[in-house]
């Protein structure tokens, strides 16, 4: 980016490129479904009875606006920074994945879809997905890694409950980019009755444009609280990082107000000069995978590397590709947490405020307990406290060494 | 000079009234001198274009047997770099046979793929086959290859439909692959019937030679594809006979090599046998 840039919310491009990122590099099959998809997305997002919608089930089902809450407690303890946590855990299904898949549904039933697949990491995209599925009445197939079922057997029950199929991806690394390898593959496979819901901000364009457009719903609601709260608007916002649609979710309509610093936190895992992490912006270099360039965790001969995140949202060698943009632009600054941190950060807010943060924000908190200290009272800090934590408490357990 | 085994071998093709075979193995699989030694008996075999596979941790497109295929390879220490040397020392007997490498964009994008090019056609490749780079995404790869006379095959699949081929079509060169089926490598074949009509289509938008893959397992599925198209692909059901011929360990026995090629004599009688219909 060596152009000046007017703005950091125009892209992507109508080809869908964020700079030289993001894309369409998929199989000959998908591209006239994707086209097709870019299409529908393009006339249902002008189209106001489809944001009335949308508006209705984020209210009355998903329970939005989220507060903006100041944690009083942790600020005074950290000496710092004024910290706001943007509950988005407090959301139906207790993540922000579900205001993406309410947007993503309704867009398939306009499209006449009749059968739905995702991929999960953690499982929480894939609880949000059987949710509006089972709302909506139509049939769901989830492909998660068979190493992530292992580690996340609460949402594979809770996806059961609802009536998805979970299938368990055996291939590769058997994890979150095998499930979106097994995923594409269903879809190449179903082209006619299926509709793809892809759960983050990566994959082929349109996906990282419409998932963040359904995303921005996090920022748009900070931006007017905020005001309320404090006549003003923040200083700095952190989010975690894992493909990245929380953040992107949280930054992007406060992209072009100069004066706000933006952080993402990655997964360091074991630490990021161990090679166990999940950092691809700190880490990787940029590559194709899934659909899109972006930055990737990757072997001299671009062979795609594992990832390592206590937390299994993050645990991707992949980002976004606006994110990879943003990188490179500078305009938000992307740091690492490892899951050391991350687990300090989670006892920590447990006992301050009360709430058992998921392990993916519990990184971006970790994140604001280094910079938080080192911040004038003034300065106003908004953390999004993107799930809830009760997923996690299996690997909590573990990582403590308590027995439950 | 390269673009011309493709050419030549289909014009030789066309003088012989009958299809091609094409194979499709995974370079690496299950060790490098292992596919090397298949890779040489291929012509002699009966296959009359070879396609080679370009291992990679992420084949979106593959179904598990060419997976697994892919994983041996990586195992067994395969890089694009040493998939380019089996290229050079294939040549170095084999003048004729165009060989046209196969795989995912990635370690090509990571190789350069200005340098990747020089580097194929030094080695003596005529084609790739990058089933990650629709024509919406022309401008690195596939663009540069056909300018330096490497042939840039494209994919249609029974999604292209009229008003997207052109755009398929415009910057392909050797031959056309129609994926005969919507779905994954080595999953369930195509009707014969519905295969003879997207033949049919492609030959209104292109006079290249086209050839059939996706689905083709047995010398019948083969000959029956050699009746409608130039030339029938067969990869999974290669890589399937390698694999059952592995010991526990996933190593060569002394079965490995002649599972493979015995493989090819028979889908070669089948295709050859074949009495080309003139369609279109």
């Amino acid at each position: 980016m060596n152009t000046a840039i007017n703005s950091y919310r125009a892209g992507p491009d109508e080809r869908g490129h964020f700079g030289i990122y993001g894309g369409r590099f998929v199989a000959e099959t998908l591209m006239p479904l994707i086209l097709d998809l870019e299409k529908a997305y393009a006339k249902a997002s002008a189209d106001r009875a489809f944001r009335d919608e949308l508006d209705y089930w984020l209210e009355f089902y998903v329970g939005r606006p989220s507060p903006l809450y100041h944690a009083e407690r942790l600020s005074r303890h950290l000496g710092g920074a004024r910290i706001y946590f943007k509950r988005d855990e407090l959301n139906h299904t207790g993540a922000h994945k579900i205001n993406n898949c309410m947007g993503q549904i309704l867009l398939a039933k306009r499209m006449g879809k009749t059968r739905i697949i995702a991929e999960t990491g953690a499982g929480q995209h894939g609880v949000a997905t059987a949710t509006v599925c089972a709302l909506m009445g139509l049939p769901c197939v989830v492909y998660m890694g068979a190493v992530d079922i292992e580690r996340q057997k609460p949402n594979v029950f809770r996806m059961k409950l609802l009536g998805a199929e979970v299938v368990p991806v055996k291939s590769g690394s058997r994890t979150l980019k095998d499930a979106m390898n097994e995923a594409l593959r269903d879809w190449v496979t179903n082209v006619d009755s299926t509709y793809y819901l892809i759960g983050t901000v990566a994959g082929p364009h349109p996906y990282p444009a419409m998932v963040r457009d359904f995303q921005s719903v996090i920022g748009r609601e900070t931006r007017e609280q905020i005001m309320k709260a404090e006549g003003r608007l923040p200083d700095s916002l952190v989010a975690c990082v894992g493909g990245g649609s929380n953040a992107i979710g949280l930054f992007h309509p406060f992209l072009d107000e100069p004066n706000i610093k933006m952080y993402g936190v990655e997964a360091a895992g074991h630490g990021i000069e161990t090679g166990q992490h999940a950092a691809s912006l700190s880490a990787g270099s940029p590559g194709v995978l899934h659909g899109n360039r972006t930055y990737l965790l990757q072997d001299a001969d671009g062979q795609v590397t594992e990832a390592h995140s206590i937390s299994a949202g993050l645990d991707y060698p992949g980002i976004g590709p606006e994110h990879a943009w943003l990188k490179d632009s500078a305009r938000v600054n992307y740091v690492a947490i490892t899951d050391k941190e991350a687990l300090e950060a989670f006892k920590l807010c447990a006992r301050l405020e009360g709430i058992l943060p998921a392990l993916e924000p519990a990184h971006a908190l970790g994140h604001v307990i280094k910079l938080a200290p080192t911040l004038p009272k003034d300065h106003l800090m908004v953390m999004n406290m993107c799930g809830r934590g009760d997923k996690d408490i299996f690997t909590v357990a573990d990582a403590l060494g308590v027995g439950l | 000079m390269s673009a011309g085994r493709i050419e030549k071998r289909f014009a030789k093709l066309k003088h012989e009234g009958r299809a091609g075979l094409i194979t499709f193995t995974m370079m690496g699989d299950p060790d490098i001198e292992t596919s090397f030694e298949i890779l040489k008996g291929l012509p002699a075999a009966g296959a009359d274009l070879i396609e080679i596979g370009a291992a990679f941790t992420d084949p979106m497109a593959d179904g598990p047997v060419i997976q697994v295929a892919g994983q041996r390879a990586l195992k067994a220490g395969i890089t694009l770099t040493k998939t380019l040397d089996l290229v050079r020392r294939f040549r170095a007997t084999d003048q004729e046979t165009p060989l046209i490498l196969m795989g995912y964009y990635n370690p090509i994008y990571i190789y350069g793929p200005t340098r990747f090019i020089k580097d194929a056609l030094t080695a003596g490749l005529d084609g790739v086959i990058v089933v990650d780079l629709p024509p919406e995404e022309d401008e690195e790869l596939c663009i540069p290859a056909i300018d330096a006379g490497l042939c840039f095959i494209r994919l249609a699949t029974p999604t292209t439909d009229d008003r997207r081929l052109p755009a398929v079509l415009a910057h392909t060169t050797g031959f056309v692959y129609y994926v005969s089926i919507t779905g994954i490598t080595g999953a369930a074949g195509a009707q014969t019937t519905s295969t003879a009509d997207a033949i049919k289509r492609l030959r209104r938008h292109t006079s290249l030679p086209l050839a059939v893959g996706f689905g083709i397992k047995t010398p019948d599925d083969a000959a029956k594809v050699a009746r409608v198209a130039d030339a029938a692909v067969v990869g999974s059901a290669l890589v399937s006979a390698l694999a059952s011929s592995l010991d526990g360990a996933a190593r060569r026995s002394g079965a490995t090599v002649e599972a493979v090629l015995g493989l090819v004599r028979d889908l070669a009688a089948g295709v050859r046998a074949a009495r080309k219909e003139v369609v279109g």
